[in-house]
């Protein structure tokens, strides 16, 4: 009895050890993950000269707003920002509500070869877009929207196959009586959608919907193929140009000023909404 | 089997029950996904077409497009720039399995249900959903070779750091390095949530028998995790296989001596500088097909694992 207390107790003081070694280490990667952005942070509130002083300050004396001064004066900066809003809103507003309503109809309505077509569609996962990006440029500068947002709008339009996806699989928990017994009340399919499917998956919609802005607000390799002129470009490759030309006049602060800027919409959006968004990966990779 | 037995089905009840009832459940049906079969077709099935037929002619994206049969992918065979960024790309994918270790040992530690498991996992995050551009415009800051933070870093404990992204032998670890950093947070998440997932009495059998903690790990959390690792494996090499961004705004001419130049940033600069449409699609058809093959391994292994996670 004595013995095996004792043991108990040898085995807490142990895993106490163990906890903190694993502070440690957690409190250490955390320092490793966040320290390259509060550095990012830091420079951005220095001088021009400030930046290149050895030893480096981490809280900048004096702290200097002058960079972002310098950075809101710049027009490239607001067509960045408007282009990139214009785009992420409307492509994932429109696209969540196409992809939701084709979810419900493929995981509740009758449909002939509606899982064959669903399997075909599915290949748009395994289809990688430096693949089809040649063809998709030649056909929207053949229609004159190259230099335009549209090639970055429209296919997104037509919804996500990966939203359909995860919302396909979201509603199968859903029992098919609730429709058939709306069905029987007289409840037109627009109406079974917006009473009882919509508020059903509005928190598998809502999380899907916020990767997606996340995706959408960070992309770049398609914005650098449609795009030419500087109003016309979106935020990611308006500061991927604007930190090209500034590095040669090594004018540090105002390029990473330019880089907090840009991704701090989708870090509050993050910090707000953490607790569905990582709920909602978690979900999704097991899923997967 | 099963598939075209549930086809028959369908067409049975389509045929027998020929209502109006039905009618109208099939039109409301089609409706609701009509808009994203016609995106598939125009943005990904007919493009995909026109590169299989793009990649075996000679265009430059204005004038004609001559057939040259397997031209294009004879020059592939001979083009050294394709296979050294074809290299790059794969070299670049060591990050995988470092980023994979790192974030299971982490997952394990946050899974002991310490205090403060959110805070970190949210800390781990941020890196994941912030703009992949600026944070290759901030690591490409950090690499400098006098000023930069990881120098600055190095310099703490005496040791003199090179001018990572102009060096040819340091520029690929760095950008792996990146990478590893970027992802970490991503994979602890999925990690976590699988060890989580583990049912107790799994851990409480092992310890009746009198398992030891490697032996619990070894038999009981890694089998777990599995699923995950595979999932993960697979979706890192499809993203990695397509990595571009970073490479284009850290080292915009391809590094130094092309050794940061993967193959997409390669076929970008065919396409799009070179205007060597033709001999670009046939390389991303390579890729393409690559990429296919490890997602069908992907649908093999998966219907074949044992192992489901809810």
């Amino acid at each position: 009895m004595a013995k095996s207390k004792n043991t108990q107790q040898k085995v807490k003081r142990q895993s106490t050890g163990a906890n903190i070694l694993i502070y440690i280490i957690l409190i250490l990667g955390g320092i490793i993950m966040v320290g390259p952005l509060i550095w990012m942070v830091s420079t951005s509130l220095k001088d021009k000269m400030g930046v290149f002083q050895l030893p480096p300050q981490w809280i900048p004396n004096p702290i200097r707003w002058d960079a972002y001064k310098r950075l809101f004066s710049l027009s490239e900066m607001y067509a960045g920002f408007k282009n990139t809003i214009i785009v992420s809103f409307t492509v994932t507003i429109i696209g969540s509500i196409t992809s939701s309503v084709a979810a419900f109809s493929f995981a509740k309505l009758r449909l002939p070869f509606k899982n064959t077509i669903f399997l075909i569609l599915l290949i748009a996962l395994m289809v990688p877009y430096p693949a089809v990006m040649i063809p998709q440029f030649m056909i929207f500068s053949k229609i004159g929207w190259v230099d335009t947002l549209k090639p970055l709008i429209v296919p997104g339009l037509f919804g996500n196959i990966t939203m359909i996806f995860f919302l396909k699989q979201y509603l199968q928990s859903v029992p098919d009586s609730v429709i058939e017994s709306a069905k029987i009340d007289g409840a037109g399919y627009t109406k079974i959608f917006t009473s009882i499917i919509f508020p059903l998956i509005r928190p598998a919609v809502a999380a899907q919907f916020i990767l997606w802005f996340m995706g959408a607000w960070n992309d770049y390799l398609a914005p650098l193929i449609y795009l030419n002129s500087p109003e016309k470009q979106t935020l990611q490759v308006v500061i991927a140009n604007l930190s090209a030309t500034y590095a040669t006049q090594t004018d540090y602060p105002l390029i990473m000023a330019m880089s907090f800027v840009a991704l701090l919409p989708v870090l509050i959006i993050f910090l707000i909404f953490q607790k569905q968004i990582i709920e909602s990966i978690a979900l999704s990779g097991t899923k997967g | 089997m099963t598939e075209e037995t549930v086809v028959e089905k369908k067409k049975k009840t389509f045929f027998h029950h020929d209502s109006k009832l039905y009618r109208d459940e099939h039109r409301a049906a089609l409706l609701m996904i009509v808009l994203p079969v016609i995106g598939f077709t125009i943005f990904t099935l007919l493009p995909l077409i026109y590169s299989i037929f793009a990649s075996f002619t000679n265009w430059n994206g204005l004038g004609e497009m001559t057939f040259t049969g397997w031209r294009n992918f004879q020059l592939m065979m001979k083009d050294n720039y394709f296979w050294q960024t074809l290299g790059n790309t794969f070299y670049l994918m060591l990050g995988i399995p470092i980023g994979l270790i790192l974030s299971f040992l982490l997952a394990s530690a946050l899974s002991r249900g310490l205090k403060g498991t959110t805070f970190f996992r949210v800390v781990y995050y941020i890196p994941v959903i912030s703009s992949l551009a600026a944070i290759a415009i901030m690591w490409q800051w950090a690499y400098n070779g006098d000023y930069g933070l990881v120098n600055q870093v190095l310099a703490l404990v005496g040791i003199k750091g090179p001018n990572w992204l102009q060096n040819v032998h340091t520029v690929k670890p760095a950008i792996i390095a990146m990478s590893v950093w970027k992802g970490l947070g991503y994979s602890m998440l999925l990690y976590l949530a699988a060890i989580q997932s583990v049912p107790k009495s799994f851990y409480e059998a092992a310890d009746l028998d009198g398992a030891n903690a490697f032996q619990k790990f070894k038999n009981i959390t890694w089998p777990m995790c599995r699923p995950v690792t595979f999932f993960l494996i697979i979706t890192n090499v499809i993203g990695g296989s397509q990595i571009f961004t970073e490479i284009n705004i850290m080292t915009p001419t391809g590094g130094p001596e092309y050794s940061s130049a993967t193959i997409v940033w390669y076929i970008w600069q065919k396409a799009f500088k070179n205007f060597q449409m033709g001999y670009a699609s046939a390389m991303s058809m390579i890729l393409g097909i690559l990429i296919f093959i490890i997602t069908a391994l992907q649908f093999y292994v998966n219907r074949k694992s044992d192992y489901k996670l809810s």
